[in-house]
């Protein structure tokens, strides 16, 4: 779990990095649309992710890989939904690379 | 301004290269948000991504300078070009050829392609407004370039072809010539003809020169 200020932090380098990092899907988890406190923060994020998941492909990942969803502090219940189906997702698609995660890719 | 070329079209270029640098640029490029840092470090990113898909391990550097147009800035590349196998370059056609010209034994890759003179007119959207005629006539046309902003470069006015203002090659388009007479006239008031024939025979007295 990455924490931001606001989810329009979360930039697709970000995104990327953590696939490179070893995780099989990022999922950006930003506050209710409209309930932004930083206006429009939630929206760009949301956009950013969706331009990335256009570009994905490009490199031969799924896109479903990255996803944005919006729940606010309060929906505990909601989150932990989201999050199961994102790993249901993410255990269809499987490890996203061919080999095995190499020690010096991770820094290990 | 510029656009990102097809990732394909970057990643075949980089063939077995193992150590890629990505050399973003500060300037124009950064504007359109297509070559600067940010953007660098996606694609360096996603050019780890793209190895790692095919079990390759790649080692892609993000970095990035002021501006790759000039050879101070390019130079401070030199070390970083020096243990890369391809520098992949998000300058404008201008920005690349630098490091290229600097750096003879690298093996330099656009990843842009340059578009146009232009700027921002709203987040997100760039529009060209310099078509680098080499020869302006701005002074002359309001400010308003008709090289650039004319579908058809026309250089003394309107074709005709416009209805409402608008472009006949779309109607998103404002036409220039439109554009460019309307601002015109705001700047010159319509020409007095009090002084013309309208009152007749005209006639001149210089009193000293009667006899």
């Amino acid at each position: 779990m990455v924490e931001v200020p606001c989810s329009g932090r979360v930039e697709p380098a970000l995104l990327l990095k953590a696939l490179n990092d070893g995780a099989d899907g990022v999922m950006v988890a930003g506050c209710l649309e409209g309930d932004c406190h930083f206006l429009r923060g939630n929206v760009r994020a949301r956009r950013r992710v969706e331009r990335l998941q256009r570009f994905l492909p490009e490199m031969g990942v799924e896109p479903g890989r990255v996803e944005m969803f919006n729940l606010s502090a309060a929906m505990g219940t909601r989150f932990a939904e989201i999050v199961t189906q994102m790993t249901e997702r993410l255990r269809e698609l499987g490890p996203w690379r061919r080999g095995p995660v190499r020690d010096e890719e991770v820094g290990a | 301004m510029a656009e990102a070329k097809p990732f394909a079209e970057v990643a075949a270029r980089l063939r077995d290269g193992r150590r890629i640098l990505v050399a973003g640029c500060g300037g124009c490029v950064a504007v359109c948000q297509a070559g600067g840092e940010h953007e660098a470090q996606t694609l360096a990113e996603g050019i780890r991504l793209w190895g790692g898909k095919q079990g390759r391990v790649l080692e892609a550097m993000a970095t990035a300078v002021p501006r790759q147009c000039e050879p101070e800035w390019v130079d401070s590349l030199r070390e970083a070009v020096a243990q890369a196998d391809a520098v992949v370059s998000l300058g404008c056609g201008v920005g690349v050829g630098f490091p290229a010209e600097a750096f003879p034994q690298a093996c330099v890759i656009p990843g842009l392609n340059t578009i146009f003179g232009g700027g921002t007119v709203s987040p997100g959207v760039f529009e060209e407004r310099c078509a680098f005629c080499g020869d302006c006539v701005l002074a002359d046309t309001a400010g308003i370039c008709p090289v650039s902003r004319c579908a058809k470069r026309l250089a003394n006015g309107l074709c005709g072809g416009s209805s409402d203002g608008r472009c006949e090659i779309s109607s998103d388009l404002p036409c220039a010539w439109q554009m460019i007479c309307e601002r015109l006239a705001a700047f010159t008031p319509p020409k007095d003809w009090s002084r013309a024939e309208n009152g007749g025979p005209r006639r001149i007295r210089r009193e000293d020169l009667f006899v």
